[in-house]
């Protein structure tokens, strides 16, 4: 009986294969190409790591950004994900995929797909690629970075202007270098306001540790740490653990302090989740991945691709910060004062904390 | 064993695939997405040589897990831990491989070594608390999967072990090219088949060998099918234990292998944690049998693959993981209601035999 059994699972096996094959081969003339448009239409192919959208911000900017190029310029879009557990492997065969269908840009969103990138890319040299946040050395890759420590800066110069105590605070997620550039900027522009300005500063995990970026209460006990340390302006750069700062923040002000929250990537005093709190939300620091996307695809569109690394700073309105929430009127002159400053290249921002 | 029993095993599968089939396409009806075209293009797209090279090399993957879970459930342990200890394994073995300069055939082995030394290990603990505590191994071996990646997080972002390897990812020290094993690009020109594909198709074989083949084999499958029977017959459970958990973790200290020689070269935080539970379902799938267990591995890479032509049809890769998971439930099911039917009629056949018996003997 046992020897029936494993010969049994081993046909069994078989049999879907054989059953998927059946129902193809009959089914297979009934897809009738659909006729093709006079003017062949740039298919955008976008792919996010993991489960993609639906992040509130970094995935969801990258959407905006596709989504504008739809309305905007006519493009066909294509969106995928690698799902959980992708390898480089299966991120490789994604972008394989979208190049082989004839889509052209490539997207790959996040720094996951550097690898991946890097093998397909040198295959495709007729397709232009694009990846955010990290950089890939292919003749026909953009890479999209921005620069963050800018957009940090002026958040910075807000923070210190609007600061009465002189203490202010920051939560970063992962430490790495990547975050760690939020972090210098925003210091060096509240020292430039402010010499003797101090600045508490706190990562929700090491380097590696995934679990950073989703750690909400760990932010809000550190920002409740920060702002009984006196601390009344509070930046973080920490994606969906800056949700507890937002919640600790809007504490203390129903608790009657004053004090303000900087957001992050998106414009987070117009998210729709985060309402309750936009009160309370100064400003954000805003990373234009929406820009670059679109300006990757209007590239492509327009024939003159973006490869190399495109470095979306503020002279490109790669970053900046919002002025939705009114009450940044106050600041936004010594904001943009100190915007002009980078620009011109009066004043250059580094990268690492000093 | 007669006609009708082989028969009856054979439509177990057969009916369950098929009704899971039908369960899918009721899925995609619902979904609004054409049955025919979903099927016809995983299909046409399965069986490129590409999509093929990267199936065997995901089956590889799956195999070995399966195996791994197999060996526990032959005794009725139940190794939910193969993610720790493969994870783990992989990481020993990067370590191991970056610091060696030897000749490809000795590095490669003594990092399959420093693999199955540490998964055997890992799922040692699981055996010992068993043994000494009467812990259940299933939840000290899932317990036991975090610890390891948290262990393997310090080890890589805190130690001097972890190093940077591309833009804001850490990971272990690349390995050099000697110590890696590619494999060969033989079905399709681009796409290398791990060479563990090869080593994995020995490892099944020596797994058939030792339960099937061997004294200790025996013991296993007797401690299986009944512990106080083999304990009768001179079997310690005890030591059963242990051996059977350190084989167990051994194997599955080789799973994430084929991936990390064959492709990465660095144990990177990005590195999958999850190939463990999927070796579960396969074994399920396979009836922990080698062959089975190849072919159910086979066709979950099939599913895995093809979802990524299923999201540029427009179909949501989750219609994969849906099939994925109504074969193992349905086939399972049917195996289970095909064996009490084999029962009943056997029972039947058995009772009339007695009655033609009596009617003789009456005579």
């Amino acid at each position: 009986m046992l020897k029936g059994l494993k010969l049994a699972s081993i046909l069994a096996v078989a049999s879907l294969a054989l059953a998927a094959c059946g129902s193809s081969g009959e089914e297979a003339t009934e897809s009738v190409a659909p006729p093709e448009p006079t003017v062949a239409a740039v298919k955008v192919g976008m792919a996010y790591d993991q489960d993609g959208k639906g992040d509130g911000s970094f995935n969801d900017a990258a959407f905006a950004g596709l989504s504008k190029a739809q309305t905007d310029l006519g493009v066909e879009i294509k969106e995928v994900n690698s799902g959980a557990s992708a390898t480089d492997a299966t991120r490789e065969e994604l972008l394989t995929l979208l190049a082989d269908g004839g889509y052209n840009p490539v997207i790959a969103v996040g720094f996951a797909y550097s690898t991946a990138l890097a093998a397909v890319a040198p295959k495709y040299p007729d397709t232009t690629f694009a990846i955010v946040d990290s950089v890939v050395d292919s003749a026909n890759v953009g890479s999209l970075v921005f620069a963050a420590e800018q957009g940090s800066y002026l958040t910075g110069v807000i923070a210190a202007t609007a600061s009465k105590s002189g203490v202010i605070g920051f939560i970063g997620g992962m430490e790495i270098d990547l975050i760690k550039a939020f972090e210098a900027g925003y210091i060096e522009g509240a020292r430039s306001v402010n010499p003797d300005i101090k600045i508490e500063s706190k990562y929700m995990g090491a380097a590696g540790d995934n679990t950073a970026w989703n750690v909400p209460e760990k932010a809000k006990t550190a920002t409740d740490g920060m702002i009984a340390n006196g601390a009344d302006v509070v930046y973080a750069a920490a994606g969906g653990s800056g949700l507890g700062m937002f919640q600790s923040v809007k504490a203390a002000a129903d608790g009657g302090a004053t004090v303000w929250a900087i957001g992050v990537d998106s414009d987070q005093y117009t998210v729709p989740s985060l309402a309750e709190y936009k009160d309370i939300i100064l400003t954000s620091m805003l990373k234009r991945v929406d820009v670059a996307v679109f300006d990757v695809i209007k590239g492509v569109v327009d024939g003159a691709p973006l490869v190399g690394i495109q470095n979306f700073d503020l002279s490109k309105e790669g970053v900046g910060y919002s002025a939705s929430n009114s009450a940044v009127s106050e600041f936004s002159g010594a904001a943009d004062a100190a915007a002009e400053k980078i620009k011109s290249g009066e004043v250059t921002v580094g990268t690492t904390v000093q | 064993m007669n006609l009708r029993r082989i028969g009856t095993s054979l439509i177990a599968p057969v009916i369950g695939l098929l009704f899971s089939l039908a369960i899918t396409a009721i899925i995609l009806v619902a979904i609004n997405a054409s049955v025919s075209t979903v099927l016809s293009s995983m299909w046409s797209y399965g069986t490129s040589p590409r999509a093929m090279s990267l199936m065997l090399n995901l089956a590889t993957i799956y195999f070995l897990s399966a195996l791994a879970v197999s060996i526990g459930f032959k005794m009725n342990l139940f190794n939910i831990g193969v993610n720790g200890q493969y994870v783990l394994g992989a990481v020993a073995a990067a370590v191991v491989a970056s610091n060696l300069t030897l000749p490809k055939v000795a590095s490669v082995t003594i990092a399959i070594f420093a693999a199955m030394i540490t998964g055997a290990l890992w799922a040692g603990i699981a055996a010992w608390l068993k043994v000494a505590r009467g812990v259940s191994e299933v939840i000290s071996t899932i317990m036991l999967n975090f610890i390891a990646i948290g262990i393997i997080s310090y080890i890589i972002v805190r130690t001097g072990i972890g190093t940077e390897t591309s833009l804001n990812v850490r990971g272990t020290k690349p390995i050099p090219e000697s110590g890696m094993l590619r494999g060969s690009a033989f079905i399709d020109p681009g796409t290398s088949i791990y060479g563990f594909f090869f080593i994995s198709i020995i490892i099944g074989i020596g797994y058939w060998f030792l339960l099937n083949r061997t004294r200790f084999g025996f013991d296993l499958r007797a401690t299986g099918k009944s512990a106080s029977a083999a304990r009768t017959s001179g079997v310690q459970s005890n030591r059963m234990i242990y051996v059977t958990m350190f084989l167990s973790g051994a194997v599955a200290g080789l799973v994430g292998l084929p991936y990390l020689l064959g492709d990465t070269g660095t144990y990177s935080l990005q590195f999958p944690t999850d190939w463990g539970f999927t070796g579960i379902a396969i074994a399920l799938l396979g009836r922990n049998n080698p062959l089975g267990i190849a072919l159910g591995a086979i066709l979950w890479a099939f599913l895995d693959i093809s979802s990524g032509q299923l999201i540029l049809e427009g179909v949501p890769r989750e219609i994969s993981t849906i099939m994925q998971g109504l074969i193992v439930i349905v086939v399972v099911i049917s195996y289970e209601v095909v064996r009490r039917y084999q029962v009943k009629s056997e029972q039947t056949s058995v009772a009339k035999a007695m009655a033609k018996q009596e009617e003789v003997a009456a005579v």
